[in-house]
């Protein structure tokens, strides 16, 4: 860095760690005058780092200063105090108030407790105008504003108080093209009145379009930080990928291949592949856009993606949970289902085990058995209708013996069990629903490692037991270790897809980052 | 037998006591208390708060609740006694007719809450409304006299001392806990109070469940007409007024909670008899009205507290 421009903002030495390191001396500078973009791939570091700087987090070890001055903002209300802000990816709003009540929100002035709305409205008014919103009316009701309006309201919010670091997550993720040009235009506006802008962005010609400098994070590192004119795109993605591991990506694609082919067992030989799951052209609003796969039974297929890129929503389509409006999904060469709800996914042969379990897919305070058994209870009944209870244990404890599920009894509430625990419990659910296809989404979030690892295994072994899963994942190496197929998507849509043995991560990232039509390009700078 | 023991021993056993602990002060401090008459009052007293009280147990185990009972017994009432007084109909017409008007109100509950995904807290509460004005329109609002017509149901068999309409009541509770504990369509209800998505991702559409639980508790609040007209020999339009708080107090005394997804049949019932015998003792005592309130309400926060402190210390343990 040249001696001569001063940090506003200087970050030293971060180090964050739970089970794991988060971050490992991490080092950062803000300058005024500048936008510097943070980028990473998911679990980079980012967030934690964004929330140490903002006081919602103590870090384990760092040094920082704020304008030369020690910095260690024990609260988030401390850190905005101090100016530094932050816009987070989704900004909350409470749709009920005022445009002015939601900006000034917390420090609303008043008058003995009654809040003075002249003074108010005055504020919010002239702070509107200083980001170019000036036609927003501040005594409207925010549920007026469409959702990238109430991005820049919140841009507009920080900057209404004392504000030297303007922290920016995605700031354009939910914003439509002019919105995005509009609040990158008035970016380079506060940039030039002095203002130190830290940027996070999965959007890389935003970054390269805009970005003064850029601080490429990785595992907790920083792995590149450098000049925006010196970089480009390719080598940006370069950057977040991990270096080549020997054995993986090294080796010529063939052999891997075969490696895979000999772990599985002999019965899903590849002239026996047949397709068991087909989704053509599905689209669900803005979320999923025009995706079209397929999965064969036997076959795991990935699906990776950036946060936002519609890998939740993808699957939510699919198994009914929320409508789709165009497209439609069969099962094998069959005609197409009408999947409008769960109920009719399941009957198709189709199971769901959701990323939240606690608020989809468990029911906390019954026990075990109730859990497993939940999607099968009218075919244990006897006469449909009544409970067996002696054919329900015999098949949940069938349902439960390959998963080695620790619990002390089946009777133990669910909600007690650890989360890779629960987790089996949800699989056991649909071994015994006999369903031929499952929609597996971030199956080891939230889990410890030695569960992670049982949880792969059981994922194979449905997999090699003739099942078709299809894995929505965050983490790109557990999909590269667990997937036969990985399919990427980027905001909706699908961005590539890959083989085992003829994917490398390099590529996996760049279509996880790939631009698309209404990109802000104008790298006019 | 060992069945009931078992059903006993769970979350009743408390309950229990504290009856048998009611009775036993009651008895000692007003002498004749613990007599035959007096036991046998209060039982013919209860067949129509116990069959709103297990309408409502299986509601709020569901999620919801039903504000309509009271008015719906009322309504069922004036068209059973309207039916047989003035249009003439034959008895078991006129009882069809008095459970339907239950039912469709249950159904419309129902349907309502679940189609528009209308909370069941407003949509019971317009019914209570609707079913009182009705209850009204039927019977112009006046006390409608039916005389002996239904003594078979009402009134105590000499040689048993009870009703048929308290046999009924017992059987509705026992077979009401069977369906709750020993069916698909109970373990539906729990599950769905328990946590309604995780349900519907499951693949279980919990909306007929839901109908039909709100059917069912009008169907009772019918019969509960039914059994309030044979126990007074007529029907009076202001019936029932405040039966959903009773009703609500008894499923909640016996365990059930608010948020859904726990509960049980009998331990309503046991409520049911806690507030009988509370009323029925209180009165013996010579309290009066005003004082009868504020001991029955002091009881029901009490028995809340009281079972959630248990709960907690036990899911300690």
């Amino acid at each position: 860095m040249d001696g001569n421009a001063v940090a506003t903002l200087e970050v030293r030495d971060v180090h964050k760690a739970y089970a794991a390191p988060v971050l490992s001396g991490v080092d950062l500078d803000v300058r005024a005058g500048e936008i510097h973009a943070l980028v990473g791939a998911n679990g980079a570091g980012k967030s934690t780092l964004t929330r140490i700087v903002t006081g919602l987090l103590s870090p384990d070890r760092a040094t920082m200063r704020l304008g030369g001055v020690p910095y260690h903002p024990a609260s988030r209300r401390q850190a905005e105090d101090l100016g530094v802000r932050l816009v987070p990816q989704e900004a909350p709003a409470i749709t009920t108030l005022s445009v002015a009540e939601q900006m000034f929100l917390g420090r609303l002035p008043h008058r003995g407790g009654i809040v003075a709305r002249r003074r108010l409205h005055e504020q919010a008014s002239s702070a509107l105008v200083r980001l170019g919103l000036g036609h927003i009316d501040p005594t409207s009701p925010v549920a007026a504003l469409g959702v990238g309006q109430r991005q820049l309201l919140a841009i507009a919010a920080a900057l209404a108080g004392e504000c030297r670091v303007l922290i920016l997550d995605e700031p354009t993720a939910a914003l439509g093209h002019a919105d995005a040009e509009r609040l990158l235009h008035h970016l380079r506006d506060l940039r030039s009145a002095g203002m130190a802008i830290l940027y996070i962005s999965h959007r890389l010609d935003e970054i390269l379009a805009i970005g003064d400098r850029v601080t490429v994070l990785r595992d907790g590192r920083v792995v590149e930080a450098r000049a925006v004119a010196d970089t480009t795109r390719d080598r940006l993605v370069a950057a977040m990928v991990p270096p080549a591991v020997p054995a993986a990506p090294s080796v010529p694609a063939g052999s891997v291949a075969a490696t895979v082919a000999r772990d599985r067992p002999p019965d899903t030989s590849e002239h026996e592949r047949r397709v068991a799951l087909r989704v053509s052209r599905l689209s669900h609003g803005t979320a999923v856009r025009d995706v079209s796969l397929s999965v064969d039974a036997g076959e795991i297929v990935g699906l990776y993606g950036l946060v936002g890129a519609g890998r939740t929503e993808l699957l939510r389509a699919i198994y009914g949970a929320d409508p789709h409006d165009a497209g439609d999904v069969r099962r094998a060469d069959g005609p197409p289902l009408s999947i409008r709800s769960p109920m009719d996914a399941v009957r198709a042969g189709i199971g769901l085990i959701p990323e939240d379990r606690a608020a989809h897919a468990l029911l906390g305070s019954l026990p075990v058995r109730s859990n497993v058994l939940l999607s099968s209870l009218g075919r244990l009944a006897r006469w449909r209708w009544f409970v067996d209870t002696g054919r329900e244990t015999s098949a949940a404890t069938t349902a439960l013996a390959p998963l080695d599920v620790r619990c002390r009894s089946i009777e133990q509430p669910v909600g007690e069990l650890s989360g890779g625990n629960q987790q089996k419990v949800v699989v056991a659910r649909w071994l015994l629903r006999d369903s031929p296809v499952l929609l597996v989404d971030e199956p080891t979030r939230g889990v410890d490692v030695g569960a992670r690892a049982a949880i792969h295994a059981e994922l194979r072994a449905l997999a090699g037991a003739g099942r078709a899963l299809l894995v929505a994942s965050s983490e790109l190496d557990e999909l590269t270790t667990l997937c036969d197929r990985i399919v990427v998507m980027a905001r909706g849509r699908v961005t590539g897809t890959f083989t085992r043995g003829a994917w490398r991560d390099v590529d996996l990232q760049a279509a996880a980052f790939a631009p698309q039509d209404g990109d802000v390009l104008a790298a006019a700078r | 037998m060992t069945t009931i023991a078992r059903i006993l021993r769970r979350e009743s056993t408390g309950l229990v006591v504290v009856l048998a602990a009611l009775i036993l002060v009651f008895g000692l401090s007003t002498g004749h208390f613990v007599s035959r008459v007096t036991l046998l009052t209060i039982a013919n007293q209860v067949p129509a708060l116990t069959m709103a009280a297990v309408g409502m147990t299986l509601v709020i185990i569901t999620g919801g609740i039903d504000l309509s009972v009271g008015s719906v017994m009322a309504c069922a009432a004036a068209v059973l006694a309207v039916a047989l007084t003035e249009w003439q109909w034959p008895l078991p017409v006129a009882l069809a007719a008095a459970t339907a008007c239950g039912m469709l109100s249950g159904l419309f509950n129902g349907l309502v809450a679940v189609r528009f995904s209308v909370p069941s807290f407003i949509v019971t509460l317009g019914t209570l409304e609707i079913a009182r004005g009705l209850a009204y329109l039927v019977t112009d609002s006046r006390s409608v006299f039916v005389g002996a017509r239904l003594d078979a149901i009402g009134a105590p068999w000499p040689w048993l001392g009870v009703s048929t309409a308290v046999l009924v009541a017992l059987t509705t509770v026992l077979l009401a806990q069977m369906l709750l504990t020993r069916t698909v369509f109970g373990r539906y209800v729990v599950a769905i109070g328990t946590n309604r998505e995780a349900v519907r991702l499951a693949g279980i559409d919990p909306r007929p469940v839901e109908i039909a639980v709100f059917a069912l508790a009008g169907i009772l609040a019918g019969v509960a007409g039914v059994f309030h007209v044979a126990y007074l020999e007529s029907a009076d339009p202001n019936a029932g007024l405040g039966l959903e708080l009773s009703a609500i107090a008894a499923v909640v005394i016996g365990g059930s909670s608010l948020m859904g997804g726990r509960g049980s049949v009998v331990g309503s019932f046991l409520g049911v008899l806690i507030i009988a015998v509370l009323q029925a003792g209180l009165a013996q005592a010579g309290a009066s009205e005003p004082l009868k309130r504020v001991v029955t309400g002091a009881v029901i926060v009490a028995a809340v507290v009281v079972d959630g402190w248990r709960r907690r210390r036990r899911a300690v343990a």
